[in-house]
């Protein structure tokens, strides 16, 4: 189910093109252009996609880092507020990106309280603002999980006496799998989103441009059939990192190991 | 865990090094969808070393960039928000660069019935009579700016009608001709993205060759005295390669299916 979600994501970008007309015409170019982009392999493509790539997988590790823990955190201890934080974190996962965009525009800017760092407009601020895109669902997903495998693992923790980091961290490597799925989940929010990296990034050729910043830009240069194949591609590589994970899974189950994605 | 440790220190290690001194430049979609900014700036690069970064956004946007100092110098066309900026101190030195002119187009079929019309004010009066499907920018950007002059010279107040005919799509110029496009509606473009547009479907040209559509593009330093962080001599160079010679020649020499998108009107330096 998770996993057909995160699949589907990275086609919103392209349902924006079904708006304007001469489809049929432009289908056929866009698979005729995509396929000479990849034949060709493209510099210009390539660095984009590579940018993409960067940015999207920076954010999705660093929120993994912070959000794993944190959801876990949230999965195994009862603290004051806890359903409330929970309900708060799960409702951000609906943040618009351009909403998060503007935020961190407004703290990196020159005028907000961070821009002396000189950050926006950077690859930097890109990441940062993927990185807060994708955390909701990291840790709420993550939550979930871990609270869902708790109830399994709960006596044998208690009579084993594991605790605080240590617990974290073996619920962790025992959810390995799913978590996997979650991660997904951030990647795909990610690599399909424009408004933030558009705004943040500013969607500077060679410098800020990535595949999402790119279609935009070629849509409203009424070049559709280079947009959509710009489309294909980013839903190919999209598809490509799902398979790749699912690989992982797959093997790692063959080896004995309990998965489930 | 580890492994994800390694993943994020690999992104960083693959990060590519940009050597260089580069500025940023807050600029106009106008320049940027017409093409004409990736025929110029690899020019100017190559000449001296300076990589330009371009944000491209409605001159409204690119003009609060600035202004909250995220940017070096801005390349804009709006004549009057242009004067207030630098009347309020937050920008210097502004020079003319060149110009084209705005054209008002329609379906082939002119709903509006003001094909060759010389008076743009009197054929918006028209569309706006026969309430002709119109798309505006909306978006506070030059061309959005004119357009809203040309109403006003027409004495017509658009936006009492917004969301019946005179449709605000808040986006570029490109995704405002998109949407007139499929909405089988009338806009005002510059002619220089008008031009360079792949996906015109059943637009044209309908009015063009008023003097009020004229389109003045300007660029200037964002103020150093404002904003310290700002490159001064190195948007300064940029600024002067644009309005000297071989920037002039350069935009002179903009073609696109052999027609000059903007006319280069630089005051000469001595």
């Amino acid at each position: 189910m998770l996993a057909r979600f995160v699949i589907l994501q990275p086609i919103a970008p392209l349902a924006a093109l079904v708006f304007y007309g001469h489809m049929e015409n432009s289908f056929t170019q866009a698979f005729v252009q995509a396929g000479r982009l990849v034949a060709h392999l493209d510099p210009d493509l390539l660095e984009i996609v590579g940018l993409s790539l960067k940015v999207s997988l920076s954010a999705v590790a660093l929120a993994a880092l912070i959000g794993l823990p944190l959801g876990a955190l949230l999965a195994l201890y009862r603290f004051p507020g806890q359903r409330l934080l929970t309900l708060l974190i799960t409702a951000l996962m609906g943040l618009p990106p351009v909403v998060l965009g503007l935020l961190v525009y407004l703290a990196l800017s020159r005028s907000g309280p961070l821009g002396v760092l000189g950050l926006l407009y950077t690859p930097a601020a890109m990441i940062i603002a993927q990185t807060l895109l994708v955390l909701p669902i990291v840790i709420a997903l993550s939550r979930a999980t871990i609270a869902a495998l708790w109830r399994e693992y709960e006596e044998t923790m208690r009579s084993l006496v594991v605790t605080g980091p240590a617990l974290v961290r073996t619920m962790l490597h025992e959810a390995r799998f799913e978590l996997a799925t979650a991660i997904l989940a951030g990647f795909g929010r990610a690599i399909a989103e424009v408004g933030a990296v558009m705004i943040v990034g500013g969607n500077i050729n060679h410098y800020t441009r990535v595949m999402t910043t790119a279609i935009a830009l070629e849509t409203s240069k009424g070049d559709l059939a280079l947009a959509l194949a710009l489309g294909m591609i980013l839903l190919a590589l999209a598809l490509a990192v799902n398979l790749a994970l699912h690989g992982i899974s797959t093997w790692a189950n063959l080896k004995g190991h309990h998965a489930t994605i | 865990m580890k492994r994800l440790v390694a993943l994020f220190a690999l992104c960083l290690a693959v990060w590519p090094a940009y050597a260089g001194e580069s500025i940023i430049m807050q600029s106009t979609t106008s320049t940027q969808n017409s093409g004409l900014l990736d025929f110029l700036l690899p020019r100017f690069t190559k000449k001296t070393g300076i990589s330009v970064k371009v944000v491209a956004v409605g001159t409204g946007q690119a003009l609060r960039n600035a202004r909250n100092g995220d940017g070096d110098v801005l390349l804009v066309h709006a004549r009057d928000a242009e004067m207030k900026f630098l009347k309020d101190g937050w920008g210097i030195d502004r020079r003319d660069v060149m110009y084209n002119d705005f054209v008002i187009v329609c379906p082939r079929s002119d709903p509006a019935a003001i094909r060759g019309m010389k008076d743009a004010a009197a054929a918006l009066r028209k569309i706006a009579a026969r309430g002709a499907l119109f798309v505006s920018r909306g978006d506070d950007s030059g061309t959005n700016k004119k357009e809203l002059k040309l109403w006003k010279a027409a004495h017509v107040d658009p936006k009492g009608h917004s969301g019946k005919w005179y449709r605000e799509t808040g986006s570029g110029m490109g995704a405002t001709l998109n949407a007139a496009s499929a909405m089988g509606a009338c806009t005002l473009t510059d002619r220089g993205t008008w031009i360079a547009f792949r996906n015109k479907g059943d637009l044209a040209i309908m009015v063009e060759g008023d003097k009020a559509l004229f389109n003045q593009y300007g660029v200037m330093l964002v103020n150093p005295k404002r904003h310290p962080h700002v490159k001064a001599a190195a948007a300064r160079a940029f600024m002067d390669w644009l309005t000297g010679p071989e920037g002039q020649k350069a935009i002179a020499a903009y073609r696109l299916d052999g027609q000059q998108l903007f006319f280069p009107n630089a005051a000469p330096t001595n």
